[in-house]
């Protein structure tokens, strides 16, 4: 497990005090630093950050929220003041490299914020750990706990639609000799969880089902060990669906750097 | 024939004027939306509209229908090659102009034409199976009642009307062409491998009533196509003209990529510039009366254009999350309702009337549906001609919150945290890195 005395996580502040400009800034979001379950994904993401050794910094008490969930409800207004404050933070540090476990952070950052101001260059954490292992800097051994399990991955629809990456994360997932069984509607055709666009934040409109039980049936339709996830969302709302089905113990939501942290370096 | 020619002129002006009148009260209606500036890459955008409108390349996602629509295009094309050689006809009073110019390709048209019409007939035939017959949710929403769901079958019938009025016209043309007295006018062109099975039929009919009939055929046919081309204009079917500069005109950014703000922009300049002057004049000439859409005339031209280029065919409503799992919103109604909107709006302007106080919202999309989405881009990627039903939401959306502060209640719950502490929950700022020490 992560070691947080001997190898700390340092912000963007502290590095630029002590002279050392970072590879690249992890945007962690809201999700992942406030809620739950999506902290355990924080962890894994940063202690695989740790065992390739990038250099990375996060801004700590200095992010705010992008606006996207703000923009996707209207407040265009607070939208544009979110992301102004934050493209003034990221420009004073001069950041040009930018890398989120947040598809919607990730979106947000890569494709709202130039008009604004902000042009970097903005990774999802799959992509950057595919590049990570394609360069050597990352060592992926699954232990044999991961041989032949049937992984079904959920399409990001912020990932995968709106920003067309439908290979990295399941790059990652064969990386561990699974076996990545696909669902009924996967990539282009995936299935919304039913927390974009700001409905995470708010109850569904009146409807027969409600959209999160609808894609978990889909993925347990695979017979999935684990249903891998790339948004913290997406993982609370197929964690919740599987739950709600009670095959919360034989079935696990993961996201994908989840699954790679409890793989072994070599 | 003199006379005829003069009946087919007139016939004919009136025909395209009437279309010409439609296309121009259709480009009225567009330029009611606000400009929008898609002059940008135009290499790519050529590229988007041969491989999306001319290459069918969405269509085939669903390969069943796709294949079959792929027919009837095809067909449409080919079987319009032989509209010059009628209309030729119908001006000069001859008959088969063409033939003697052409020799042994004429056949070989002739021909193919003849096998389109037959694939015509059977792929359109399918088309009615599968929208009468058979339970494909897509054709059975409640926004398919009454006139959408009429218009569809009635474009089917046109369509099997006129290839079985082709192929009456040719098989009795083969017929005259073969009998002692046709000889002189009915020369001998054209091969005719389908209409030739039904040759047959006339056999024992008087050369008299064989020319009545395939004079009836050849009017009727013509007639028909000149009646259809003025259908489009109330009906979905207007996409086949339109899904070529619909395509042209689609957005090519990463579909992630949400419309920018220009005006709010400003107003946010303006009050993160502590220098910047309050009561200035504003600098920017056109500014909007209001944020957001509320009417079609807040829309910009490329979604007026997208709700005359709308087909119907459901497949954005067939993926949508929100209507999969029963809630009222369907991209496709979004669409019907822009343009029924759009045009209600031309018959005040056509009549000279004034305006009524409909709007687009509330009027005809309600508030439920706008704020069942949750921005998948389902609709936006199965579109087979690059219709944006999400952009039209989101701005209806940006009207409700800018001007009429009036998002449910837990989505101002969630944007106060936002505004508050930097986060859409009650966490602290400061807090952030706790995390890292948990």
């Amino acid at each position: 497990m992560m070691d947080n005395t001997t190898n700390p996580v340092q912000t963007m502040a502290e590095m630029t005090q002590n002279g050392v400009s970072p590879e690249v800034l992890f945007w962690v979001g809201c999700a992942g630093s406030f809620d739950d379950r999506s902290k355990k994904i924080t962890k894994a993401f940063v202690e695989l950050l740790q065992r390739a050794n990038v250099s990375f910094a996060v801004l700590g008490p200095e992010e705010s929220c992008t606006g996207d969930p703000a923009k996707r409800a209207g407040n265009e207004f607070l939208f544009q003041m979110q992301a102004s404050t934050n493209i003034e933070v990221l420009n004073g540090y001069q950041v040009k490299k930018i890398v989120t476990a947040c598809p919607h952070c990730f979106n947000t950052l890569k494709n709202e914020y130039p008009q604004l101001g902000g042009q970097y260059e903005v990774l999802h954490h799959t992509q950057f750990l595919h590049q990570l292992i394609e360069e050597g800097r990352l060592n992926i051994e699954s232990k044999t706990e991961y041989k032949g399990k049937k992984i079904t991955f959920h399409d990001p629809c912020y990932l995968g639609r709106a920003n067309k990456e439908y290979e990295a994360p399941r790059a990652l997932i064969k990386k561990l000799s699974a076996e990545l069984v696909e669902m009924k509607s996967c990539k282009e055709k995936g299935l919304c969880c039913g927390a974009g666009g700001a409905q995470m934040f708010k109850d569904a409109e009146k409807g027969d089902k409600e959209i999160n039980i609808e894609r978990t049936e889909q993925a347990l339709d695979t017979n999935p060990e684990i249903i891998a996830a790339g948004c913290p969302f997406c993982n609370t709302m197929l964690h919740d669906g599987v739950t709600n089905k009670g095959k919360e113990s034989k079935v696990a939501v993961l996201d994908i750097a989840q699954l790679l942290a409890q793989t072994e370096s070599l | 024939m003199y006379l005829s020619s003069i009946l087919f002129a007139v016939v004919f002006f009136v025909a395209i004027g009437m279309f010409t009148r439609n296309i121009r009260r259709i480009i009225r209606n567009i330029n009611l939306g606000r400009k929008t500036d898609r002059s940008d890459q135009k290499s790519k955008r050529w590229k988007h509209m041969t491989r999306v409108a001319l290459g069918q390349s969405k269509m085939v996602v669903l390969p069943i229908a796709g294949l079959l629509h792929i027919i009837v295009y095809i067909g449409f094309i080919v079987i319009n090659i032989e509209l010059l050689e009628i209309v030729l006809d119908g001006f000069l009073g001859t008959h088969r102009v063409l033939s003697p110019y052409l020799g042994g390709t004429y056949d070989v048209l002739i021909a193919t034409f003849e096998i389109f019409a037959l694939l015509v007939i059977l792929a359109v035939s399918v088309f009615w199976l599968r929208r009468n017959t058979m339970k494909i949710r897509r054709f059975w929403k409640p926004e398919m009642k009454r006139w959408p769901k009429k218009d569809a079958d009635y474009i089917l019938y046109i369509e099997l009307v006129l290839m079985f009025l082709f192929l009456t016209m040719n098989a009795s043309d083969y017929w005259l062409q073969q009998h002692p007295e046709g000889q002189s006018y009915y020369t001998q062109a054209g091969s005719f491998p389908v209409s030739s099975w039904i040759t047959p039929f006339f056999d024992g009919m008087s050369y008299a009533s064989v020319v009545s009939i395939e004079r009836t055929a050849w009017w009727l046919h013509i007639l028909g196509i000149l009646a259809f081309l003025n259908y489009l204009y109330y009906s979905k079917h207007l996409h086949i003209l339109l899904a070529f500069p619909n395509t042209f005109y689609a957005n090519l950014n990463p579909l992630g990529r949400f419309s920018h703000s220009e005006a709010v922009a400003n107003e946010v300049k303006l009050m993160m510039d502590p220098s910047a002057d309050p009561y200035a004049p504003p600098t920017v000439e056109s500014e909007p009366l209001h944020f957001g859409v509320s009417d079609v005339n807040d829309l910009n031209r490329v979604q007026l254009m997208n709700a005359y280029s709308c087909t119907e065919c459901g497949r954005c409503s067939d993926v949508c999350p929100a209507n999969q799992t029963g809630k009222k919103l369907s991209p496709r109604k979004i669409m019907m309702d822009t343009r029924d909107r759009l045009e209600q709006v031309g018959k005040q302007l056509n009549r000279g009337l004034e305006m009524d106080n409909n709007t687009l919202l509330d009027n005809y999309i309600s508030r439920e549906e706008l704020w069942a989405c949750t921005t998948c881009n389902a609709c936006v990627e199965a579109c087979p001609i690059s219709i944006d039903p999400l952009s039209i939401i989101m701005d209806m959306r940006q009207y409700l919150v800018l001007e009429q502060s009036s998002a449910p209640t837990e989505l101002n719950a969630m944007m106060t945290n936002i505004e508050n502490n930097g986060a859409p929950w009650p966490f602290n700022q400061q807090d952030r890195l706790n995390w890292s020490k948990e």
